[in-house]
């Protein structure tokens, strides 16, 4: 491999001072204009790509939820719906009470379940179990409770909010 | 090169051939003449090619075929980020891309380096010209606005003229009798993958030709002797020169696809009548307009006028590809006059239709 080696120091030819400089102030002109395209190309196709995210986490600014007719869900049974971008269950429990809780497990981000008979939470993942009036973790690995909401039974709609 | 990254090499070369690869890469050189600026343009046409496949892959991230189309580029281009410019792009590149391909081709045509052992070089790229309208006629539909379903169904009343199968070929292209979710969902099919199939193998083969044979030089320049022609290596002095095209050829690209941001009309309405002013994409232009005027002799008015019209078309293109087993540079000279009229006569008569065509729009 010593003829690579001689080729090598044969085409680099001993450069002046002047000619060293010009080259470098090439090489650094050339890489912030190649910097400059590829931040030019890649921001558009990260924001295009990301669109969906931005979506999603705009709607979990949403404050309120405003569910019609869900007054007249009958005791013991359970409505899902969407709070902002994830799931939430409205719980009308048999003895006339409401809640109602935020649907996505602590544990792993499963989609639990209001179980009517037992009166209480389930995740079918790695059975967690959570309290159905308050959220709070009874058993199994979710590590928190399920995030609780607000809940005003009106006339003609349920209103859930934040606490 | 140390020794470390020489044994590297070597370990790689060994098992792969790279040495054979690089000798193969810089075999070809690039005749240095007055028309040495033509061979910039199958490059550029690669190029917007890249293109193509970049920005068509980042609207497949949100583009829905079938009943959602409009829904779904409507989408891309109001509420995604970017989406509009990702769009305008992708648009623009198409038709700068059908733009460089022609112009590639009347180059190779009048610099005559469709002559042996260049032949199946000319064919190939007929191919892919071929190839390449077609991407733009299924493209051209995929939005699902007013315009592109009128020009899809202008567009399909041509293979439907065709004398007893044309209404069945018409009729599979569509996906029934009428341009509907069907037809977009199947010129999706075939814009996504039946023509990427087809034409990548076809680039390769290509590409791999004009490595191996090296750009022709004109007659003008063969006639000259050895000792004056002038020549640069490929690799990577002509390398270069075309990577700097390819840079100007993005920044006229970035330029009119954020300038003029490509439009999305109304949703296509099947009861709605057509548009006024609707016409043809420009590289069509031609064929319809030289259909027109076909339609307008006397004695070929209606569906005579128009096979008359097909037919002609179908044998003009069919001299055009087979131009190579014509012209092959033995005789004296007539036959490579003849193709050069010949050649004359196709722009002349491509402009002109063109022209006319714009000219009667309103």
């Amino acid at each position: 491999m010593s003829s690579h080696i001689v080729l090598e120091k044969a085409a680099v030819k001993p450069a002046k001072e002047s000619e060293k400089s010009t080259r470098r102030a090439f090489l650094v002109a050339a890489g912030a204009a190649g910097l400059c395209y590829t931040a030019a190309l890649g921001y558009p196709i990260y924001r295009y790509l990301a669109s969906p995210e931005e979506i999603a986490s705009n709607a979990t600014a949403v404050k309120e939820v405003s569910l019609k007719d869900a007054q007249k869900l009958p005791a013991g049974s359970v409505l899902m719906f969407k709070f902002g971008a994830s799931p939430a269950m409205l719980i009308h429990h048999a003895d006339g009470t409401w809640a109602s809780i935020s649907a996505v497990c602590t544990h792993l981000g499963c989609t639990v379940q209001y179980e009517p008979q037992a009166d209480r939470i389930h995740c079918a993942c790695h059975g967690g179990v959570y309290n159905a009036y308050t959220g709070a973790n009874v058993s199994g690995p979710p590590p928190k409770p399920l995030k609780k909401f607000n809940v005003v039974v009106g006339e003609n709609s349920v209103e859930v909010s934040r606490t | 090169m140390t020794t470390k990254t020489a044994f590297i090499y070597d370990w790689v070369d060994e098992r792969l051939g790279l040495s054979e690869i690089a000798a193969f890469a810089r075999k070809k050189t690039v005749p240095v003449h007055a028309q040495s600026f033509w061979y910039y343009w199958g490059g550029i046409s690669l190029f917007l090619f890249l293109v193509q496949c970049f920005t068509g892959v980042l609207l497949l991230v949100y583009y829905r075929p079938g009943a959602e189309s409009f829904e779904s580029v409507r989408q891309i281009t109001y509420v995604m980020h970017f989406g509009w410019l990702i769009r305008s792009a992708h648009s623009w590149s198409a038709n700068l891309m059908m733009l460089s391909i022609l112009v590639h081709m009347f180059s190779v045509y009048f610099m005559k380096a469709y002559r042996k052992p260049r032949e199946f070089g000319w064919l190939s790229g007929m191919a892919l010209l071929g190839i390449a309208s077609v991407f733009g006629f299924s493209g051209y539909l995929l939005p699902m606005d007013e315009l592109s379903y009128f020009a899809t169904k202008v567009g399909l009343e041509i293979p439907a003229a065709i004398p007893l199968i044309g209404p069945a070929i018409a009729n599979m292209l569509r996906g029934g009798p009428d341009v509907s979710e069907f037809t977009v969902q199947r010129f999706f099919a075939l814009h996504v993958v039946v023509l990427p199939a087809l034409f990548l193998p076809l680039l390769g083969f290509h590409l791999w030709l004009v490595q191996k044979h090296g750009n022709a030089a004109p007659p003008s320049e063969a006639e000259k002797p050895v000792s004056e022609r002038k020549t640069m290596p490929f690799m990577p002095n002509f390398l270069r020169k075309d990577l700097a095209m390819w840079l100007i050829s993005l920044n006229i690209l970035a330029l009119l696809a954020s300038v003029f941001p490509w439009q999305l009309g109304k949703q296509f309405d099947s009861l709605a009548p057509a548009p006024v002013g609707i016409h043809p994409e420009w590289y069509f232009m031609s064929p319809f307009e030289m259909l027109k005027l076909l339609g307008m002799v006397k004695w070929l008015q209606g569906a005579p006028g128009e096979i008359a019209g097909i037919l002609l078309f179908t044998m003009g293109i069919a001299l055009w590809v087979m131009i190579p087993f014509y012209d092959t540079g033995r005789d004296s000279g007539r036959r490579g006059r003849a193709a050069h009229y010949f050649g004359l006569i196709a722009v002349f008569a491509l402009l002109a239709t063109t022209a006319i065509g714009y000219w009667t729009i309103r």
